[in-house]
This record gives C-alpha cells, structure tokens and sequence, in this order.
C-alpha cells in the first residue's frame, strides 16, 4: 500500500492489543538463555569450525610480506585466508574501508586474516603465530588538525556540490543581535558497545550459502555479502533472528560475516566467527567526534533572529560526515538561518551510523547552547524555548510540522520534575559536600516511514504466522508485531506466531534511524489488510465493513467464526508499505524533554546523576512497556556520552587506544538511579498507517546537554566538551570548605 | 591462549619449588587476571600451578594481636571478615571498592597484589611496551596517558598498579610471608614489595623466582578513623584515577596512602607529619617531584582534593 494520505479511522485505533503494555513474546527465550544468537545455532549446524580474525597493527600502510608457515602447521588450523588468496572480493555499497585489508591498509585492526581451526582456542593462538612486516605510512589522525583545511560536505556522495544552507542573512542579523553567544562544542569518537559482539556462522551448500548472523538490516547485509563475494544475491540466506544489541554498528555486513563466509569455503566445512571484544572498536564503525560551532542571536525579549551551526567531522576517504546539524535546521524558529558541514578526510576507523546519527551529537551541542543564551538573556530556558518553538519548518514555512508537542513535553515535564525548584543561579545548591544542580534539554529526532514488507498467513490451526525480515536487536519488534497482526485480525496476542529476520522472508524497514517500529509494524498493518480481504471473501463478506473482533467476523448483520474462513485451507496476505510524499508536505519529527538533576562532589569534581524524566511526543505508543525500555536505555545511553564516553585517540599510531570494556566506560546501573518515562498521548496520521513513529532515539536525543546542563548548574562552570569529565572543571569548582 | 601445563601442587614449599624449577611457570589461584592476559598473550606461562587447593585460606589472629590473612582468602570474606571490618575497616572498604562481586569471589589477597597494570598500552600487544616486551619502548609515553602515573615513573614505563586492596594494606603496614623453594620464609614489608619501574618494568615485586605469598599479615589495630575515597569516571567497577586510603585519629594525626598514581601504592611516611596541617600541607610533600603527563596532570590537584574530602569527614565525624 502506498501511503499517501493521512491514515482514517482503521483497526488499528481499537488498541485492544496494540498500546498495551504487553510482555515481550520472546522474553522467556531471553530470560532461560534458550533464544539462539548467531553464535549458537548449534541445532541448524552441528559442529562448525572456528574461525578467528587477525586485525592490522597499523592504522596506515601496507603488508610487505605474512608468513603463514607457523600458523598453517599450528594444532587443529584447518585453513588461513588473507586478501592474497580469497579471490577477487567486492565492497559492498554500505562500506567505507574494505572488509579484508592487505596489502594496502586503511585502518588500525582492519582484518587481514581469518585463521579457521577445530576450536577457537586453536584459532586464536594460530593467529598470533602469524608473522607480518608492515610498512608504516603517514596518517591522518589528527581530526582539529584535518579540519583546517576541510571542505564543505553536504549529506551525502555525488550530486550538486555541497554548500552552506542558508536562509536570510545570518551575518547581518547576527552582527545586529543585541544578545549572542557565539560557542564551539566538541563531541569525541564513541563506540556502540553492544553486548553481543559481531558474530556470525556460515555454511556453504555447493554455490549456496547460509549465515546466521547478528546484523540489523538482513536485506542490507545480504546484499553487501553477495557483493563482496562477487555472487547473486539469490544464492545467499541471511539470518538474523536474535540480536544482542546493535546500536547501529550494526546496520552493515562487517568482517564477521565476511571472514565466517571465506573461513567456511576455505575450511569447506562450516565456520564461525565472534569478532573479541578489543577488535570491535577499530575494526568496525564509530560515531565520529565531531566540532561543532554554534552562533545565535536574539533581541532582549529573548526571539532568536539569527542561529548558524557549522559542524566538523572526519572519515575515510569516500566517507560520510556526520550530520550533527540537522536537528538545527527545524528545531528553533529564527528567520535568518545558517547550517553547514565540512568533512576531513581521517585515516583513523570507519566512522558511520550511532543510534541517532547526527542528532545526538548535534542536540548534544545545541542544547547547552540553547542554555547558554537563556541565560544570557535571564530567562528560563523553557521559557526560551517555548518563545522560539515552530510550527513550521523554518526553511521551508510551507510545511507544516505533521504533530508538534514540544511545548506540551516541556512543561508537562517541568511540573512532573519539580523544575520551579531550580535555582536558576549556578552552584548555589548544596547537599553536604554535594554541589546539585537541575538541567534540562529538548529532544528531537526525524521521524521517517521506509518501505516494509510482510507475509501473514491464518492457519487452520487457528494460528496467525507473520513473516517479515525485520528484525529484533533488543528493541521489542517480536512484539509490536505480533500485537500488530492481532488487533487487525482480532485476535488474542497468543494466537499470533511471529517470525524475523529471514531473507526468506518480505524485505522489511530493518532496524535503523528509529524507523524501524513504526515502518514494520505498517508494513504488518498492509499485509494483514489483504489477509482481510483474503478472509472476508472467502467468508462472502464485504471487505470494507467487515469487523474483526474477538475471532470472528462481522458484516452487516452477519457474523462468522474466523475459522471458519480457513477451513477450505490456509489464507495469505502479503504486501509493503511504501511512503507517498507525506514526507515533502509535512515535517515528520519526534519531539521530548529531558530534565536530569545531578549532584557534583564539590571536593574530586565526581559527577552522579541523581534522577532523570523524559517526556516523549512519539505518536501512537504501540507498547508502552517496550517503548519505556528503549526510553531508558536511551537515557542510560546519554549519560554514557554525556559523562564517560570517549574512544582516546592515538594520534601518533592512529587508533583508538581503550578499545575494550575495561577502559571504554559505560554506564553500570550505580551510575543509573532512578528513571523516569511519560509518553503524551497522541497520534500522527501523517506519519504511518499505525500513527505512529519511533522513540529509540528521541530517548537519547538531548539527554547529554541536559546532564550537562545539570552540572553547569550544580557548578557555574561551563563545560563545551564531551565528556564532561572531572578535570575540565575541577580547578574552577565553588570552594570545597 | 599458548599451550601450557598445568599441575595442582600439594604445599607451598612444593609450589615454590616447582615454579624455580620449571621455566615460565605461573601459580594461578583465581586466575581473574592472569587468565585474561594469557588470552590475549599478554603473559605466555609454558605451566602453571594451580595453588587453590593448598589452604591458606583462613584468617587468624597473630601472637601480637594482628591478623594473618592467608593468600587464598578470597577479597569477598576478607572484605566481610568482622574482625577487618571493625579493625580495618580501610581494607574493608578498599577491597568492596574494587572489581565486582563476581571477581571479588574469586580473587584471592595474594592474586590481587600481584595483578598487572591497566596501561591500555601494556594491553594492546601490536603497541611497545617495556613491561611487557623489555627494551621495545612505552607507546604511553606521549600518547593517551590519563590513566596512568603522575610519580615515582621513569623513562621506562608510566603504568600505574591497579589495586585498590594494596593501598589500604600500605596504608596499614602490612607485611608479606613467602616461602621459597628451599622451604624458607620470608617477610616482606609491604613498602618494599611492590617496585618503582625504573628501567626494569617488566620486574614489579620484589618476589625472587618461585617465591610463594603464603599470607600477608597486620599488626595489630592502630585505631583511628578508617577511609577509602576512590575517585572514578564512573560509580562502580572502574580503576581508581585516584584514591586515598586514610586513617586519621582524633588529634589529626594519621596515615595516607594514595593509589592511581604510582607504579605501587603510593606512600611518604615523612608526609604524614603535616596532617595536622591539612591537605595541601600533605599532599605537597606526598607528590613532591611528581612528573605528570598532560594528560593526567588533574591528579595532582586531585589527589589533594580527595584527601581534604578525606580529612573533612574525619574532622566532622
């Protein structure tokens, strides 16, 4: 179905199933350990060797020479391929560095080597047998260094040059400005850190191939797969059914699946392979640090008249920036307006997709901007946002914003924080030798609809089955589909099968971009439309007033059995949504507020976050329980950056140094005490059939500068760089005593 | 992983014995560290000796009305032990401010004094690193160093030890038994167990080949307020960037170890004099000479800081 229209009335309003807060169907396989990741598909393959990938020791250069000899007489190697000897391989369209480097090298840990043997133990000490002579090349490392000379990026490869988006004239309004703030942010590297690392197995059957792996978008990776082995796409079946965390990292094939895939053709056995832990942060995707340089001007009464928000980051050549300006573009009215980005080229990592690509390092910057100018200006800083809130986007006032609740989630959440609390004066808060303080940001995220496939079938067993590829990284997909499907054929939740992440399976949305829930989900809505039409025809019923209500159908005056639609055999219904130009009309977004209190040891400079709220303006909440899940991790998420997170880079070597769990901090749950989630209820018609759009990344979205926000608050010291850590305000703290 | 043997051995003599005689033999007890090292052939032991099953495990009052703590007793009893908790509560604390519950289980008093530095660079074995491959360099030097140490390092290396227990075992004068293969004890003062680097990294305690920590002892109770401030990114399972192990009398007068900053737990007797005087007075003298990086050169301060927070809960107690 082509959704080109605002959604009507459909069966989807009913929420008897969908909008509740219903249990994940799969958390009983989560919780026993018994859900099977992409290392553990011990009943489909039994006894598959291991594999285990050797990364490059160079951020830059090439292989003069491997010797393999030790390695290949090592116990229990089965087979060693390095880029000499997997033939001619491909890069797929989503990937910036090569899968398997040599002899050039791009990037410190780039694979150069996967060592296939009976256990992983074998593999791993194998591989350290391998004996490799680089020859060292100059790098570029340094990101402040390479942005000197950075040109102008738009958001993408190709098309017309890019440029600075401009409206009115900026210069001009902001020389005029009697009140401005003109503030550079950084944001450094960060690395997703999933919990379950890149892992993947594959079996080769003649020319046909199968992988179970961990990956987020099974089409993506598919195809990326057949590309980089130089085989059609047909001869491969991708499978992803659990995913232990993604974040983004992944969204693309990575080397796991690749060396699993060469390993298992090399081995002709099946091979799998778990990427360790200090191999992911180099060898695969980062989210790029990034500097950011905002200006902003308004009158006395606090009406931004100018906003420009420049920002730099760096990649591989042929790499993308990350586009840490977009949220600047709709967020705040101004009428004289300027965005731009410049892209350095790094020989550092692949820097690609973090959840909320762009916005989050955006708000984070942004956001403590906006503080900044609030008080420059002596007001509030929801005051100041409610005056400078939109209804249009701003650089095109044609469009209208679809649903835009901003200012019902700022000060809905200012009631429910107890923000008439705060003192607006910094560091005038104490708690014992605690300094405290309140910060608060807005949250903001595009909201997109993506083409999403489905196949359900209404068994005579009474059983509906859905079929579709999306799939399930930890977010609640199992479910909302299946809740989905229920309410639209009016049937209980457990009457509904779901099965994911198949390329056997319609091409879905893919979890990314926090599509994922609202794409899918429309998608099921589609397919289940014609497993309407499907039911009621055989029923002899009108398919447009057809009810379908606690397992049976209604017309008119007559009723059926739904089974007894199925009795002559099972019925089907397949079918995608795909987007209209709702999108060109009307701006999609996602809108919040996020408001932490933290307390500052006033002696080591120690921050702690005591208590954290976000209201989320998402549309239709199609779980509340699951939807509340992803909230929090989020917000967990934004503490992580706002406060620890870092990927320390090298710029001698050219790699990120504490690229394990031990040095690359993330939250742990005392760092994590109480939190709070309220959704507003509404609908977005313009958004999705199911009215709704997605929250996994509005969560996190803001989170940062309103941590930061806090702390400058607890401090009077204003701290522009992330991660707020201890030594950048130390020396400036209110005195101990 | 490199292939290795592995015996259990049947006393402490026989393990010492055992470790002189076998070239790159280990002793493994809870393996916390050493296990994760040998996976990345970090440490590359041809044997190891299983010392689990050899007692030691008990904690005893000594003839002077001290404790004897033996080396297999596990950070999570010690930590619980109600003698150490009202006697020592520094150690207590120390100990529960380290690692997690689960390591805490395992990790025994001997294995926690011998853990290795969380250098990221003694970590990433493409990288040089003279503790780890002597002669090949230290990549921390000049590179990402706010980790590690801001005194006592030389030219050689810039790691920091990472145990928060050996602070508070500093802090309280503690003493380590060994015996050696020739079945003869020793006792080494804690402040002279653990080595500056110098320009032998690799060399980190003052343990001859095959020496075997039999138990670490405590005088008896010195009194006093006990403190283990640890000051960190984040709220737990995370190595200190500083921390102040303490014990403060009424008078103010005391002890203070600082952990974080040094190659061994860091301690100047001669320091302690100025407690009375306050944080800066102490501090001054404790980091006297301390060559930060500009990475870490916060610690400094911190340090300071983090005793004054120390010395401010002692005056208010």
């Amino acid at each position: 179905m082509k959704f080109d229209t605002p959604a009507g009335a459909n069966p989807i309003d009913r929420t008897a199933v969908v909008g509740r807060p219903h249990d994940r169907i799969d958390g009983p396989l989560k919780t026993t350990g018994t859900a099977p990741y992409a290392y553990e598909h011990h009943a489909e393959v039994r006894n598959p060797a291991c594999g285990y990938i050797l990364g490059s020791a160079i951020g830059k250069g090439r292989i003069g020479a491997m010797d393999l000899a030790e390695a290949k007489t090592a116990p229990g190697v089965l087979a060693i391929v390095t880029a000499q000897d997997a033939g001619k391989l491909g890069k797929g369209k989503f990937n910036t560095a090569k899968l398997l480097g040599g002899p050039d090298i791009d990037h410190y840990h780039q694979a150069i080597a996967v060592v296939v043997a009976e256990t992983f133990e074998q593999a791993r000490a194998a591989a350290a047998l391998i004996r490799v002579d680089y020859i060292r090349a100059k790098g570029r490392f340094d990101l402040a260094e390479e942005l000197k000379t950075a040109p102008l990026t738009g958001n993408s490869n190709g098309g017309a040059p890019p440029k600075e988006a401009r409206v009115g004239d900026f210069e001009q309004a902001f020389a005029a400005a009697p009140v401005t703030l003109d503030a550079t942010y950084t944001t450094p590297d960060q690395s997703h850190m999933m919990m379950e690392p890149f892992a993947s197995l594959a079996a080769w059957h003649g020319d046909e191939l199968t992988v179970w792996t961990s990956n987020q978008m099974i089409d993506w990776g598919r195809t990326d797969l057949a590309i980089t082995l130089g085989i059609p796409k047909e001869k491969i079946r991708f499978l992803s059914p659990y995913v232990g965390g993604g974040f983004g990292g992944k969204l693309f094939l990575r080397a796991d699946a690749v060396m699993a895939a060469l390993g298992a053709r090399a081995a002709k056995r099946p091979v799998k392979v778990a990427m360790p832990r200090p191999l992911m942060a180099n060898n695969s995707t980062h989210r790029p640090a990034t500097v950011q340089r905002i200006r902003i001007g308004a009158t006395r009464e606090g009406t931004i008249t100018a906003i420009a928000h420049e920002s730099g980051s760096g990649d591989l050549p042929g790499g993308r920036p990350e586009t840490a300006v977009n949220q600047s573009k709709l967020l705040y009215a101004g009428a004289n307006r300027l965005t731009a980005m410049r892209l350095a080229v790094l020989d550092l990592p692949e820097g690609n997709a973090m959840r909320a690509p762009g916005e989050a390092p955006g708000m984070m910057a942004l956001e403590i901007a906006i503080d900044e100018m609030a008080e420059r200006l002596g007001m509030d800083p929801i005051a100041f946002r409610v005056k400078n809130d939109t209804q249009v986007d701003p650089e095109k006032p044609e469009r209208p914003f679809s649903e835009r609740n901003l200012v019902r989630c700022l000060r809905e959440g200012a009631d429910r924080f107890g923000w008439a609390r705060r003192d607006p004066r910094p560091g005038q808060v104490r708690d014992g030798r605690w300094l405290i303080g309140m910060g608060m940001a807005a949250a903001f995220r595009n909201s997109s609809l993506v083409p999403s496939g489905a196949r359900v079938r209404l068994g005579r067993d009474g059983i509906l089955v859905v079929e579709t590829d999306m799939t399930d990284i930890g977010t609640g997909s199992y479910t909302i589909i299946g809740q989905t499907a229920a309410e639209m054929l009016g049937l209980p939740l457990n009457k509904v099968q779901v099965r994911l992440a198949d390329s056997r399976f319609p091409v879905s949305a893919g979890s990314g971009g926090q599509f994922g829930a609202a794409s899918s989900t429309s998608g099921v809505y589609a397919a289940c439309l014609k497993l309407r039409e499907a039911v009621a025809q055989r029923l002899g019923f009108n398919t447009t007033d057809a009810v379908f209500e606690g397992g049976t159908v209604k017309s008119g005056n007559r009723s059926a059995d739904l089974a007894d639609a199925t009795r002559a055999g099972d019925l089907t219904g397949e079918d995608k949504v795909e987007p209209g130009d709702l999108e060109k009309k009307y701006q999609i977004s996602t809108f919040g507020a996020h408001f932490v209190e933290v307390g500052v040891d006033a002696y080591t400079g120690v921050m702690r976050v005591r208590r954290m709220l976000a209201v989320c303006d998402a549309g239709r909440i199609l779980n509340p329980k699951t939807a509340r899940s992803q909230v929090i991790g989020a917000m967990t998420m934004g503490v992580g950056g706002a406060l620890m997170e870092e990927l320390a880079v090298d710029k001698r070597f050219g790699f990120f140094v504490n690229h394990d769990l031990a040095s690359y901090e993330v939250p742990v749950h005392l760092d994590i005490p109480h939190q709070e989630v309220l959704f507003l209820d509404g609908t977005d018609d313009k958004a999705s059939p199911m009215k709704a759009k997605g929250v996994g990344e509005l969560g996190l979205c803001g989170v940062g500068a309103a941590v930061a926000n806090a702390v400058y608050n607890a401090t009077g010291v204003r701290v522009r760089d992330y991660p707020v850590t201890l030594e950048k305000h130390l020396d400036r703290l209110p005195g101990a005593a | 992983m490199r292939a290795f043997t592995y015996e259990r051995a049947d006393s402490a003599r026989d393990a010492a014995a055992r470790a002189a005689s076998t070239p790159g033999a280990k002793f493994i007890a809870g393996g916390t560290n050493l296990l994760d090292l040998m996976k990345l052939e970090i440490e590359t032991p041809r044997h190891l000796i299983d010392v689990n099953g050899l007692g030691f495990d008990r904690i005893e009052k000594t003839g002077d009305g001290g404790l004897r703590i033996g080396a297999l007793v596990r950070n999570t009893d010690l930590a619980a032990d109600m003698r150490v908790r009202k006697d020592y509560g520094v150690l207590s604390r120390a100990l529960l401010a380290g690692a997690s519950g689960q390591l805490r289980n395992k990790a025994t008093t001997a294995g926690n004094l011998l853990q290795r530095t969380r250098c990221p660079y003694f970590y990433d074995t493409n990288q040089p690193c003279n503790k780890r491959k002597p002669g090949s360099g230290c990549a921390a030097i000049g590179g990402y160093s706010r980790q590690l140490a801001v005194i006592g390092s030389s030219e050689s290396c810039i790691a920091t030890h990472p145990s928060d227990m050996a602070v508070a075992l500093r802090a309280l004068d503690a003493t380590v038994e060994t015996v050696n293969a020739a079945g003869q004890a020793r006792a080494i003062p804690i402040a002279d167990f653990h080595r500056l680097p110098g320009d032998t990294p690799h060399i980190e305690t003052a343990l001859a080949p095959g020496e075997f920590i039999t138990g670490v002892t405590l005088p008896k109770p010195i009194g006093g307020r006990h403190y283990y401030e640890k000051v960190r990114d984040r709220a737990s399972y995370a190595f200190a960037l500083v921390s102040v192990a303490a014990v403060i009398h009424k008078d103010g007068t005391g002890r203070v170890a600082l952990g974080g900053v040094a190659h061994k737990p860091w301690r100047v007797e001669a320091a302690e004099t100025a407690m009375p005087e306050g944080a800066r007075a102490v501090s001054a003298r404790l980091l006297a000479g301390a060559r930060p990086t500009h990475d870490n050169a916060f610690k400094v301060p911190l340090a300071e800081r983090a005793l004054a927070a120390v010395m401010m809960q002692a005056r208010t107690a």
